[in-house]
């Protein structure tokens, strides 16, 4: 194993955040605050409760979740598009490490920074709610794989986008509409029939209905059909990168 | 001797169809300086870029070391440095963390000491807290030769490395491409610079079309290849070459004003002072004489405009007078042609 290699690559990906503190970790609390004030208050004022848990309180994993895949994706996609735009993922092609050590490095840090994002949220939430945990642990557990999985989709994105409007694609297009439609602000049980059904094909429901459910024990699957669901996704995230790396996908002529 | 790189029989289709390499073979010894000349999109970046692992090849092997590039990743990657044609810096990385970033992805620990020595011998040091995008261009190059020697590698790869460089840099970097063979470093340089290969080369390697042409000792291609030519200018413009003059390896120029004689001076006779009786006979009086040696530049242009079939690149190593025996006649200065 290239400890060393690890070491560098997450060393710089995380000073890279550093070096952009207001970009990487301001910005997603004072868009949350703003969700905060405006779904929390302004209308969650005029919703009492959903599934029996205060409308400001619900949308705490929500958000989270919202915050967590949008950064997850973006870190790890520009972490390792930028390198292939600039030309210098040269050196890192020709350096003896193997695709899981990259993985580790690049991914590893887009996910610690997603978490930092997600705890900080957290902790701002803590100010307009009065935060509860049930499962401490679980929330742990789901946030740690959210962060891992996006990551991982993520650095996909950027491994296949040869140009910056590809880049942006996927998450605006596809990902952004997934966490909106994906139960972030509403329980789908408050859906018509037809839509519940339809928006059990969305996986983004899985994952926020787990993580919710680890706060408030009230989900709209069950927890194991959603960890099931996060554990499935990454592993098909990790075979498609395994496939770039054998295959030189996008990386190597 | 073990070669430190082996190249057998590498071929580079891509994926539009172009055969960028075509069943090349090669051996290099450790130690050496090997020059790669050849022309735009002759193969010789597809070539660096397999050996070290940034392109797939579609069929043939390399080995450094005795170990294969595929299986042994590790090990040969880790012996070899790269400094690539473009600047592909990281605009906003420092020089001393771009070093430190290079060492540590090629598996070394933490070295300050050497790379601040590695610094000064760069003349980067006083630079080692700027960004990269406050370099020159020159500085840029170096901090590429930084890189590429931070995880003190044995062989190194420079492909093109003084492209665009001026003269004093271009000299400096030669002395230091010297002083890394002298350590032990093996160097292989691809150049367009003729001249790069002839300053600090011990072989020449031609490469055209995706064909390796010849692969050959410096001096012992200049030596055999090298032909004189000997410009005799007339006083008096001759409109033909005389009867008793045509039987001699003389060409007139187009305004009959000069005779080049093209010899080997390697011969005992070389037939000059034969020529130049046969002249005064034919009653032609002479004005000026002069000779002329071929340079590399010249073989290279030779062989890259020659008929490219009669020369079997699929040859080991193949002896630069076989493979160009059949290439017709010598080198021709430009203004006598």
């Amino acid at each position: 194993m290239n400890t060393h290699a690890i070491r560098v690559i997450y060393k710089y990906e995380m000073l890279r955040a550093w070096d952009t503190l207001l970009q990487s970790f301001a910005s997603p609390v004072v868009s949350t605050s703003l969700y905060f004030v405006v779904f929390g208050s302004a209308i969650g004022s005029r919703i009492q409760q959903v599934e029996g848990v205060p409308y400001g309180l619900f949308i705490v994993p929500g958000l989270v979740m919202l915050a967590l895949l949008t950064h997850s994706i973006s870190n790890a996609s520009f972490g390792i598009f930028f390198p292939k735009f600039t030309g210098t993922i040269y050196e890192v092609m020709s350096a003896p490490i193997s695709f899981i050590e990259i993985l580790i490095g690049y991914v590893g840090a887009a996910a610690t920074k997603s978490l930092i994002i997600g705890i900080v949220i957290l902790a701002t939430a803590g100010f307009f709610v009065p935060l509860e945990i049930a499962h401490p642990v679980w929330m742990a557990g789901f946030l740690i794989l959210t962060c891992i999985s996006f990551s991982l989709f993520g650095f996909i994105i950027g491994l296949w986008a040869d140009n910056f409007e590809k880049l942006q694609l996927i998450p605006l297009l596809i990902i952004t509409p997934l966490v909106f439609l994906g139960g972030s602000f509403y329980s789908i049980s408050m859906l018509p029939p037809v839509w519940q059904t339809v928006t059990l094909f969305n996986p983004v429901v899985y994952l926020i209905s787990g993580f919710r459910w680890s706060f408030f024990e009230v989900s709209d699957v069950s927890v194991g059909l959603s960890l099931f669901m996060v554990l499935a996704f990454l592993t098909v995230c990790l075979l498609i990168v395994w496939w770039m790396f054998k295959t030189g996908y996008r990386l190597k002529q | 001797m073990q070669p430190i790189v082996s190249v057998s029989n590498l071929s580079k289709t891509y994926t539009n169809g172009h055969q960028a390499l075509k069943n090349v073979s090669l051996d290099i010894a450790p130690g050496e300086i090997l020059a790669l000349l050849g022309p735009n999109g002759a193969g010789k970046t597809t070539l660096i870029s397999i050996i070290c692992g940034i392109v797939n090849a579609s069929a043939g092997s390399v080995s450094v070391d005795g170990h294969d590039i595929v299986t042994g990743y590790r090990v040969t990657r880790g012996m070899i440095g790269l400094v690539p044609q473009e600047l592909t810096l990281g605009a906003f990385d420092t020089v001393w963390n771009t070093l430190c970033f290079s060492r540590g992805l090629f598996g070394m620990k933490p070295d300050p000491a050497y790379l601040e020595q590695l610094l000064r011998d760069l003349s980067l040091w006083s630079r080692k807290n700027s960004t990269l995008m406050s370099l020159s261009g020159g500085m840029k190059r170096r901090v590429l030769i930084g890189k590429a020697l931070s995880h003190e590698p044995t062989v190194l790869f420079l492909d093109e490395p003084t492209a665009g460089v001026d003269v004093e840099l271009r000299k400096a970097m030669w002395a230091l491409v010297r002083r890394l063979r002298d350590s032990g470093v093996t160097i292989i340089l691809t150049t367009h610079y003729i001249e790069e290969a002839e300053a600090i080369a011990d072989r020449v390697g031609v490469i055209n079309n995706g064909e390796l042409l010849l692969v050959d000792d410096k001096l012992a291609l200049m030596h055999k290849l090298g032909k004189r030519q000997l410009i005799i200018e007339l006083e008096e413009p001759v409109s033909q070459l005389p009867e008793m003059l045509t039987n001699r390896a003389l060409e007139l120029s187009n305004d009959g004003g000069k005779l080049t004689y093209t010899y080997d001076p390697h011969k005992s006779d070389t037939g000059i002072s034969a020529l130049l009786q046969a002249i005064s006979e034919a009653g032609l009086q002479l004005k000026d004489l002069q000779t002329t040696q071929s340079t590399l530049e010249d073989i290279f242009v030779s062989l890259v405009k020659a008929n490219e079939p009669l020369i079997n690149s699929s040859c080991r190593r193949k002896p630069a007078s076989n493979a160009l025996k059949d290439m017709g006649s010598g080198i021709r200065r430009n203004d006598e042609s």
